[in-house]
């Protein structure tokens, strides 16, 4: 089996990102239903997302704003004049039976995204096309109950629920992405995670990778070098986190060239990411193209866009993440390194979040990068995803610089609000945790310390300040870590006569 | 049987508002009627005897609380089972849909219903209007009240002999490629197709959506036009629907003039093909138009030709798509769910079971038309000729203000005689398909009878102008009537031999 390195040494890779998003409309694409997530099933539905007889769809104006601001912000041209179609094709969680999607009148067309990744020579950009972005409708949810699997086959018997269908969705579709090289899976990752920014910062979509409001279709080939064409290309689905775009990358690189250095082909194929085992088994196969039999949808007139309502969209648009970064990183003073690292663990965004809810900016940093970061990483998720809000974390801070708590009792309340116990006052409250504030209290253990260790505190009282540190520390662990341990350093050679 | 029967819409409308008759009064009558006559023609599907009866109560409880009530309230109508109407059995003439009852009403119904117009039941149609005789309805054909060995038209032959057998004075209809005007001229009664995008198509089963258009049916160009105004507008549930007043359509009707207009003679819709007893009475007409003031002229609209083949490639392409919703899964039939069968085995056999031949035949047509490698070829190629249609009517309507034509080559043919040549049967709207194909508008109505058969004459105008039809037609009408001593359905047999069948 080849190595990674080799596995690059002798193949080049190509991507492409697909990419559907749920916006955040409060009504679904074609009809005024409700869109919330988690309701009961079957309740946010009507003729038209039902498919009924007689039903006609209408379009949600705010769905063709979303998605021209969408193609705005990922530099597309937005098109003048655009078309619904209609995708057929049977499945029953599809109540019509036929998808109203956009074929090849899409409303935005050629864009970019720059995306940034970390080298061993620092951060570098690189620059992904956009073919499209365009409009269409999700499709209902099947549960199949009964059965090994699953999945439809061998299933007792299926539940529909129709809430999700109808929702307006956004699908971005990259160009044939060539040149990563190495860091395709780092990039492919970059690229989501950018994009995903993108769309926060659009206010467009919730971007829940985790419930799907986010999901991501990867593409990948090998080609061998210098053969001048593109591979045969896997379709990876179910790739519900952006660290797993990551990993179904690389499993697929592996697979891949495994096969090809066996002598086999690669079949053009779907297949899903296995969340538990880091690789990817096969869906159906896309041997045979499936025939959608796309043709305008009738029931909807073009979308036609005014200039000068897409200028108006255009100067709405928010600032770029790439330049908000380093406004960021001018306005904190961070360093060029410490931002890198910011980047790369995604949490520029969270520290932002932090710092607006009144924190400094290094603290927040600190925390985000170090203590939860820590966690997220053990947890294999994420930071961004982890269960502890950027205002837990001020507050935290905020209890920190007030004396309420300090360093060491900071880190229980974050092990706590992690761990589900609640916010950070549930936490200190559940957990019994104090700063020992009570000067009489502190004084005593302080006093208790100096009996303990006469010699110490001798040295203290003749100037050897540092001595004080074997004190300080007696009476943190007297006080089981407590006290402040700056009020007890204060307290401590007060009574030493060294204030 | 009450004379109340034979009163046009226009006359029970004086009645009610004069409170000479009750809306109760009105609609036992006709439900009496169809107790007499349907076993007899089979217009009906479903009856709604309750619901109509109720229903005119309340028009009458409003006209006594001195409420302003619209010109049809009180009046009785026959809808075609196409349309949703809200817990009303809604079949589409398929038995796929057996036993829907719908949980909402298409934006028509309920135009209806705040109208006042009373709604007796739904009328029995070819399956999903697949048909031009309602011999594909999977409840039965309708018989021809002129002849009741004889079709009477489809797919709306269910609507045009409710209102040729005194069921109803007003009914509605859809016409995608001439379900509304084939079946009038049939039976000796108006209809219109409106412009398309004129009447709402929200809760209208579609066939082929960008043909499919609601219109009006009645025994009077008067009755038409004031259908029409009734249930024509605007609607922000049918994203094809346009946002522009109503032509003035009743005002055209009681204005009946043409002096000054110039009517154009479609050329390519006559000749061969059309029976002479139809081309006789079609001249007829024409003479008494230019008579009445109009000038015609002969126009050409070479493409014209090629309308039927494109609308057999453009309307089952549609289709296929539009009927793929019935599948077993939330409404209507649902065939071989036993618990063995998975969900795509239950699709697919229901499909099997509750679809008709026709049906099938254009589904498979259509999905054919839209298969990948041929799509250019047939879907492709008939928007194209749509296009070319679209420019022959800009073209003719640049130089004349309407077009006539006979509305179907023949007359109503008996039961049997093309179920089993689906060819010869497209043929009946041959005349129509073009219409539809530009989505302007047009009206059929009698031109007098032909071996003792209704003949019809076809009136085009440009998109939005359907007053126009309305202006031609009330004054070829007015004309014909005094001729016949009243309009063409008082010759209509009266049934009685076979209400006693
Ligand atoms: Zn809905």
């Amino acid at each position: 089996m080849l190595s990674y390195e080799e596995i690059i040494e002798k193949y080049e890779p190509a991507l492409g990102l697909e990419v559907h998003v749920e916006l955040g409309t409060k009504t679904k694409m074609f009809c005024g239903c409700p869109t919330e997530f988690g309701a009961e099933p079957n309740t946010q539905v009507c003729p038209v997302c039902l498919g009924m007889p007689g039903a006609l769809p209408f379009v949600n104006e705010r769905a063709i704003e979303s998605t021209i601001l969408i193609g705005l912000a990922l530099n597309c041209s937005i098109a003048p004049w655009s078309r619904f179609a209609r995708k057929n094709y049977f499945y029953p969680d599809m109540p019509k039976n036929f998808q109203i999607s956009q074929y090849d009148e899409p409303i935005c067309t050629d864009g970019y995204l720059d995306v940034e990744y970390e080298t061993p020579e620092g951060m570098k950009t690189f620059r992904i096309e956009i073919e499209r972005v365009h409009m269409e409708e999700d499709t209902g949810k099947s549960l199949h109950v009964g059965g090994a699997t699953g999945r439809i086959h061998g299933a007792e018997y299926s539940l529909l629920d129709y809430n999700r269908a109808g929702i307006p969705l956004v699908e971005i579709v990259t160009k044939t992405v060539l040149g990563t090289e190495s860091y395709a899976p780092q990039i492919a990752k970059a690229y989501v995670k950018e994009l995903r920014d993108i769309l926060r910062a659009l206010g467009v979509s919730d971007v829940k990778m985790e419930q799907g409001s986010l999901r991501c279709d990867a593409n990948i080939s090998l080609s061998p070098r210098g053969s001048g064409k593109l591979g045969t290309r896997s379709e990876t689905k179910n790739v519900n986190s952006l660290r797993s775009v990551e990993r179904a990358i690389t499993s697929e690189m592996h697979r891949h060239a495994q096969r090809l250095e066996a002598g086999e082909r690669v079949v053009q194929e779907t297949r899903h990411f296995q969340e538990d085992s880091g690789t990817t088994r096969s869906g159906r196969s896309k041997e045979q193209a499936e025939d959608y039999r796309y043709f305008p949808e009738p029931d909807l007139l073009p979308v036609a866009p005014s200039a000068e309502w897409i200028e108006q969209l255009r100067a709405q648009l928010p600032e770029r993440p790439s330049a908000h970064r380093a406004r960021l990183q001018q306005l904190w003073q961070v360093p060029d390194k410490e931002m890198a690292a910011m980047i790369n663990a995604g949490v520029v965004g969270v520290v932002e979040e932090t710092v607006a809810e009144g924190a400094d900016p290094t603290k927040a940093r600190t925390w985000w990068l170090g203590e939860i970061s820590r966690v997220a990483n053990e947890r294999e998720v994420e930071v961004v995803e982890m269960p502890i809000t950027p205002k837990d974390v001020a507050e935290i801070i905020a209890l920190v610089a007030a004396g309420d708590l300090t360093d060491k009792l900071a880190r229980q309340v974050v092990e706590g609000v992690i761990a589900g116990e609640g916010n950070p006052a549930e936490v200190i409250a559940a957990r019994g945790i104090k700063v020992v504030s009570d000067e009489g209290e502190l004084v005593a253990a302080i006093e208790r310390a100096i009996a303990a260790q006469p010699d110490t505190a001798q040295k203290v009282r003749d100037g050897n300040i540092p001595a004080a540190g074997a004190l300080i520390g007696a009476v943190m662990k007297d006080t089981k870590g407590q006290a402040d341990a700056a009020r007890v350093r204060e307290l401590l050679l007060g009574l030493l006569g060294q204030s | 049987m009450s004379e109340l029967i034979y009163k046009s819409a226009a006359q029970l409308s004086e009645s009610l508002a004069k409170k000479e008759v009750s809306a109760r009064e009105v609609t036992q009558a006709h439900l009496d009627r169809i107790a007499k006559v349907d076993k007899a023609v089979h217009a009906f599907l479903f009856v709604d005897t309750e619901g109509a009866l109720a229903q005119a109560d309340q028009v009458d409880a409003a006209r006594a609380k001195g409420e302003n009530l619209g010109p049809l309230a009180g009046v009785p109508l026959a809808l075609k089972d196409i349309l949703a109407q809200e817990g009303i059995p809604t079949t589409c003439g398929s038995k796929i849909l057996a036993g829907w009852r719908p949980p909402y009403s298409a934006t028509v119904v309920k135009k209806l219903r705040t109208a006042g117009v009373v709604i007796l039941g739904k009328t029995n149609m070819d399956e999903f209007a697949m048909g031009s005789s309602t011999e594909n309805s999977a409840y039965g054909t309708t018989q021809n009240p002129w002849d009741l060995k004889r079709i009477p038209g489809g797919s709306g032959g269910g609507s045009a002999a409710a209102l040729a057998a005194f069921e109803a004075p007003l009914a509605i209809g859809s016409d995608t490629g001439g379900s509304i005007r084939q079946p009038a001229a049939l039976t000796g009664t108006v209809g219109v197709k409106p412009t398309y995008g004129g009447v709402s198509r929200y809760g209208v089963v579609a066939f082929s959506s960008s043909l499919d258009q609601v219109g009006p049916c009645a025994r009077t160009v008067l009755d038409t036009a004031l259908l029409h105004e009734v249930i024509a507008g605007h609607d922000d549930y049918d994203a094809t629907s346009i946002n522009a007043p109503t032509p003035p359509v009743v005002a055209a009707a009681k204005r009946a003039d043409v002096k000054g207009m110039k009517i154009g003679v479609v050329k390519e819709l006559s000749g061969d093909g059309y029976e002479s007893g139809v081309s006789e009475r079609f001249e007829e007409s024409l003479e008494i138009l230019r008579s009445q003031g109009a000038t015609i002229e002969m126009v050409s609209c070479p493409n014209f030709d090629y309308g039927l083949a494109a609308y057999y490639l453009i309307a089952p392409s549609e289709a296929s798509s539009n009927l793929a919703r019935f599948d077993a899964m939330r409404y209507g039939l649902r065939v071989g769910d036993d618990g063995s069968r998975s969900a795509e085995e239950v699709m697919s056999m229901t499909r099997a079971a509750g679809f008709g031949r026709e049906v099938k035949r254009r589904i498979i047509l259509g999905t054919y038309a839209l298969s990948a490698g041929y799509y250019d070829a047939y879907y492709g190629s008939a928007q194209k000729v749509r296009t070319l249609i679209t420019q022959d009517f800009a073209k003719a309507f640049s130089s004349v203000d309407v077009l006539v034509s006979p509305t179907t080559p023949t007359v109503a043919f008996p039961i049997g005689e093309k179920s089993n040549d689906p060819v010869a049967m497209y043929l009946s709207d041959v005349a129509t398909i073009p219409v539809n194909l530009a989505g302007v508008a047009a009206m059929s109505l009698p031109a007098g009878l032909s071996e003792g058969l209704p003949v019809g004459f076809q009136i085009i105008a440009p998109a939005m102008k359907d007053d126009r039809l309305y202006l031609v037609g009330a004054a070829l009408e007015r004309e014909l009537a005094a001729k016949w001593g009243g309009v063409l359905t008082t010759k209509a047999p009266k049934l009685i031999s076979a209400a006693g069948a």
